[in-house]
């Protein structure tokens, strides 16, 4: 298990870290999701040593590594921009970490080749970095702190540099090889889909603090709070509580507990409709809802309907 | 900007002419005289016993002042482009002090301090250590002289390549001095190559700092530099034109080098 406890760590006046507590089980695959300052990198970056914290203790597999360096560390770590050793070529890149732990030639050779292999690369062992595309790169980095047989393998915004399309598909890949390697995983991304789609575990973190931390499932239906539920998906208000777009049932007849509104704009989105709905004192209220079930309903824009919700999730703050 | 194309040739041909009235015509014209009297003269007047004395101490001093700046210029690129330490602007301020003084202010300030009379200067000679007047003045005052180039180059090379690389090497395993020698100096080789050149081609040329502390003593203490306006100054002027052939021959070699780092600096 690695441990962070009771990290604090300011930047000037700025507190990026304000006394985070997180626990990441071995084998697990946890994201750290947050908006951008919200203090996820710099607490993936005080795991691996390479920031030291104000306050607090880190922890991997039980012993202290609070003050040990980075190389001492038994991490790899993967950057945003690949930080690609831009001098040598791929299989030098990958064969870095053997070749500083003095491993024997032949060992070094298998082992870049077998991870060469996993990642996709093999056949581009003498070409340099700026001859691969961003997704070989990043996939050459990932290669690259692999081959240590690292006991945690950290990744900063892995993909956060890379177009939609390569993202997705790595995405995909980085779930498989954790299920192959079962590398105790911590993963920075700001992009929810990301985090839902191959995370196993998420720690939702805002403003220094850890929000919330739990299976993607359990997050999205049951947050713990506004901010969380907005980060991982669409929200709606209605009648002082949110509600996911998916949860509102539009009705034509009004009844005990639904709310009046006009609908001002209907989009269909293929699969899916998109009702735009305005009422008494909300903007940007909108419902989801299957093609089938807007067809059932034969609505148009314009149209005065009742609004209820099957599955509010946070009782709103009133508006002051 | 767009120039019409009657401008573009105006500007062209002015940027061109310049160049050739205030730096090609006159070292073409020293290359004609020293060459006029036959190239056997100008053997001759290369060969003497104090030329090539003066050839050797200029590349002795040029080399001792490259090894110096470039090990110490590279600590310096060093600490100011990666260094989170206070009063880094006091340093990035100083290391441009040379460029700003007067070289022959650079040979008085050195007198001051290392002459007989000078601060460290009766200390030294107890040791039997002479500075002023003798060559170690004369590679202090190159070492002064030349120290920026180093610096000025790499610094913003180390800036532009940033330190990710650093820290990934750092989380694979690799020691400060592994990652130096591995990583950071790899990635700024054609800065420093090009300081290097800098350096040189400065310290070979260096006159006011070297006037001032070398004494002059032919076959001794007097660089090429010296040993052309000695001559010019005893209106031994083939004399003066051959040594100073000589200089720019050098100069233009390690012009030659630069632009062929340049361009492997731009494809790199």
């Amino acid at each position: 298990m690695i441990a962070a406890r009771g990290i604090t760590k300011q930047f000037g006046d700025f507190v990026a870290l304000d006394d985070v507590t997180i626990e990441i089980p071995d084998g697990s695959l946890t994201a750290l999701l947050g908006p951008s300052g919200s203090g996820k990198s710099t607490l993936l970056r005080i795991i691996a040593g390479l920031e030291t914290p104000d306050r607090g203790v880190v922890e991997i597999h039980g012993r202290d590594q609070t003050h040990v360096p980075p190389q001492r560390r038994e991490i790899g770590f993967v950057f945003q921009h690949y930080a690609a050793f831009k001098h040598m070529t791929v299989r030098d890149n990958v064969a870095f970490g053997l070749k500083i732990r003095k491993q024997p030639k032949a060992r070094i050779d298998a082992r870049v080749n077998e991870l060469l292999e996993i990642v996709g690369l093999a056949g581009h062992q003498k070409r340099y970095p700026n001859q691969l595309s961003g997704g070989q790169r990043q996939r050459m980095a990932l290669a690259r702190a692999l081959a240590v047989e690292p006991r945690v393998l950290l990744l900063d915004e892995p993909f956060g540099a890379l177009d939609a399309k390569v993202r997705a598909d790595l995405r995909e890949w980085l779930r498989r090889l954790h299920d192959e390697v079962h590398v105790t995983t911590i993963l920075v991304t700001h992009d929810q889909e990301e985090a839902m789609s191959i995370a196993d575990r998420i720690a939702v973190m805002d403003h220094g603090r850890i929000e919330q931390v739990g299976h993607p499932r359990e997050l999205y239906d049951r947050p713990a709070n506004r901010f969380v539920m907005g980060f991982l998906g669409p929200v709606s208000e209605i009648g002082g509580r949110l509600v996911r777009p998916h949860d509102i049932v539009i009705e034509l007849e009004p009844s005990p507990g639904a709310h009046e509104a006009q609908i001002t704009r209907i989009v269909h989105l293929g699969f899916e409709v998109r009702v735009e709905l305005a009422l008494a004192r909300r903007d940007g209220v909108f419902a989801q809802l299957t093609r089938d079930e807007a067809q059932q309903l034969e609505v148009s824009e314009g149209d005065i309907v009742w609004l209820r919700a099957t599955n509010a999730l946070v009782e709103a703050p009133d508006p002051a | 900007m767009t120039v019409s194309r009657p401008w573009q040739l105006t500007l062209r041909i002015l940027a061109l002419g310049w160049l050739l009235a205030l730096l090609l015509a006159p070292v073409a014209l020293i290359f004609y005289r020293t060459f006029e009297p036959g190239i056997g003269a100008v053997w001759d007047s290369i060969t003497t016993p104090a030329a090539i004395s003066a050839f050797w101490l200029t590349i002795e001093v040029s080399a001792i002042a490259v090894v110096v700046n470039t090990v110490l210029g590279v600590v310096m690129a060093l600490a100011l482009a990666r260094g989170r330490w206070r009063g880094r602007w006091v340093l990035d301020a100083i290391i441009d002090l040379p460029f700003a003084i007067s070289p022959v202010v650079v040979g008085l300030s050195l007198i001051l301090v290392y002459g007989t009379t000078g601060w460290f200067g009766r200390d030294l000679a107890d040791l039997g250590i002479r500075v002023i007047f003798s060559v170690p003045g004369i590679v202090l005052a190159t070492v002064f002289v030349t120290l920026p180039f180093v610096v000025r180059e790499v610094t913003p090379v180390l800036r532009e390549v940033g330190d990710e690389q650093e820290q990934a090497a750092a989380t694979l395993g690799a020691s400060g001095w592994q990652t130096f020698w591995r990583i950071t100096l790899p990635s700024i080789r054609w800065g420093i190559a090009y300081g290097v050149v800098l350096t040189t081609a400065r310290a070979i040329g260096e006159f006011g700092a070297v006037s001032v502390v070398s004494g002059k003593v032919s076959g001794e203490t007097e660089t090429l530099t010296l040993l052309v306006e000695k001559r010019f100054a005893n209106f031994d002027l083939a004399g003066a034109y051959a040594a100073s052939a000589l200089l720019a021959a050098i100069a233009l070699l390690t012009l030659l080098i630069m632009t062929t780092f340049n361009r492997r600096r731009e494809e790199a």
